[in-house]
């Protein structure tokens, strides 16, 4: 088996499995922070739920680092070895004749959602992990703040319109991204049945979940 | 109507390589671009220059030898066609043609627009063949059942013709529309199963072995192969290499 993950084909299957563990986190992810519209009281409830539940954070979380950084190295090291397949390129190629320009740029909302995930890490995670593992305050509370912090912390960075503006088209071109990902990963593991009868779901999918984020930061940038 | 040509010209394998522009005058719209060509090249012999060389054999689309990368996509801008099927009709008076060596890194240019595509007959050595005894005693195959469905999938597979205009086209020059319907075409039927396992592993080791690029499913590949191999194929591909290292 080890071998199959050496190959050119083990590499896309391995690619497809972490970005269904991505999609799969990019939907819990969204459904817990549109209750911070609809419920503070219930996504602060959630969220200290999240942050302090041992199973999550000691076993979930390691593996969601462990395939957000897997496929964005994944991601790289394929483009560096699709780009020797050509050495030569061609004077005039018309891409747009026969494939999306998604399929065609993922390399490029790629690298625009890891700098994303950068900004969103100094936001929210190293915070976080600051807090809980360096300072060992577990209490999701802190002073000034009546409950649980969360709520309070998720509405406050958005009051900057630069950060939210970032935000907005980070999720553009996650939904750009999502809008090939996601059936390509299904005709990565080869399910090619799947990636035809999921084809209107996977677009459904890379609109609503962008756009669930947008709304959410925009929400709280014009509601804060 | 008349035409700009604008032609990559390399003398051999190691020349850097240009694209040369070049006037041509009263082709028809009925002539196929190898007949195009043809009337090209009989211009330069009689100035006393070096014709362009370029692949071809059958000129009906059944032999996979004619390549050109030709204003930006392989065969041109026509689909399901060689480019020897490939009519002058479909180019307007006036008009600037870019044409072009498939390019891939697996497909060493040899002179012009002629490319060596032996790679892909090391993919096939490595296993896209079934071993049958021929001594005399071979069963007749249409004493095996095999169902309609299995049988027209694997016939359309099987008219891969090994063009090589899905590397051509892919952005990462990956062969896996090719490896995928050579595989696909005995994994469909019972002829193929025995030697199953070590033919799909031992093509994409080969494949792998010659750098052609990874599949990133963009689908180019399926909309300019002139024979209109599907996608599905790499997906059986990918679950035949699955299926045979577990």
């Amino acid at each position: 088996m080890s071998g199959f993950f050496k190959s050119s084909i083990g590499r896309k299957v391995a690619m497809a499995l972490s970005a269904f563990f991505l999609m799969f986190f990019l939907l819990q992810h969204l459904s817990i922070n549109i209750l911070s519209v609809f419920s503070p009281e219930l996504f602060n409830e959630v969220s200290h739920f999240m942050g302090t539940n041992p199973i999550v954070q000691f076993a979930l979380q390691p593996v969601l680092i462990f395939a957000v950084v897997f496929h964005f190295v994944m991601g790289f090291i394929l483009e560096i070895r699709n780009s020797r397949a050509r050495k030569v390129s061609y004077a005039k190629n018309n891409g747009a004749a026969n494939s999306s320009w998604m399929s065609r740029n993922m390399i490029w909302s790629g690298v625009t959602i890891l700098a994303f995930i950068l900004l969103h890490f100094i936001d929210f995670w190293f915070p976080e992990i600051n807090t809980k593992f360096i300072q060992g305050d577990w209490s999701g509370t802190m002073e000034g703040v009546e409950g649980f912090r969360y709520h309070e912390e998720l509405v406050h960075k958005f009051v900057n319109p630069i950060r939210v503006g970032a935000y907005v088209l980070a999720f553009v071109f996650l939904g750009l991204h999502l809008a090939h990902g996601f059936t390509s990963a299904f005709q990565s593991v080869g399910a090619a049945s799947l990636r035809k009868k999921l084809d209107n779901f996977g677009k459904a999918y890379a609109i609503i979940i962008p756009a669930g984020f947008i709304f959410i930061a925009l929400y709280h940038h014009f509601n804060h | 109507m008349n035409l700009t040509l604008k032609i990559w010209r390399q003398v051999d394998a190691n020349d850097k390589g240009k694209m040369v522009d070049y006037k041509i005058a009263e082709i028809s719209g009925s002539m196929s671009f190898l007949e195009m060509m043809d009337v090209l090249n009989e211009q330069l012999v009689n100035a006393g220059e070096q014709p362009v060389a370029f692949d071809h054999d059958c000129r009906e689309g059944i032999c996979g030898m004619c390549s050109m990368y030709i204003n930006g996509e392989a065969h041109g801008p026509d689909r399901g066609v060689t480019t020897c099927q490939l009519h002058m009709r479909m180019f307007k008076d006036g008009d600037t043609i870019t044409i072009e060596p498939f390019r891939a890194a697996s497909f060493p240019v040899i002179k012009d627009l002629v490319v060596d595509r032996s790679a892909f007959d090391r993919i096939q050595h490595a296993g896209g063949y079934i071993s049958v005894n021929t001594s005399g005693n071979t069963q007749d195959a249409n004493s095996i059942p095999i169902s309609k469905h299995a049988a027209d999938e694997a016939m359309d597979a099987a008219t891969c013709i090994g063009c090589g205009a899905c590397v051509a086209s892919c952005k990462n020059s990956s062969a896996m529309l090719f490896v995928g319907a050579k595989v696909s075409q005995y994994a469909l039927l019972p002829q193929g199963q025995v030697e199953a396992a070590d033919r799909v592993k031992n093509m994409v080791a080969q494949m792998d072995l010659e750098g052609f690029g990874n599949c990133t499913n963009t689908g180019a590949c399926e909309v300019e192969c002139p024979k209109g191999i599907s996608l599905d194929n790499i997906a059986r591909m990918n679950r035949e290499l699955m299926k045979a290292s577990v």
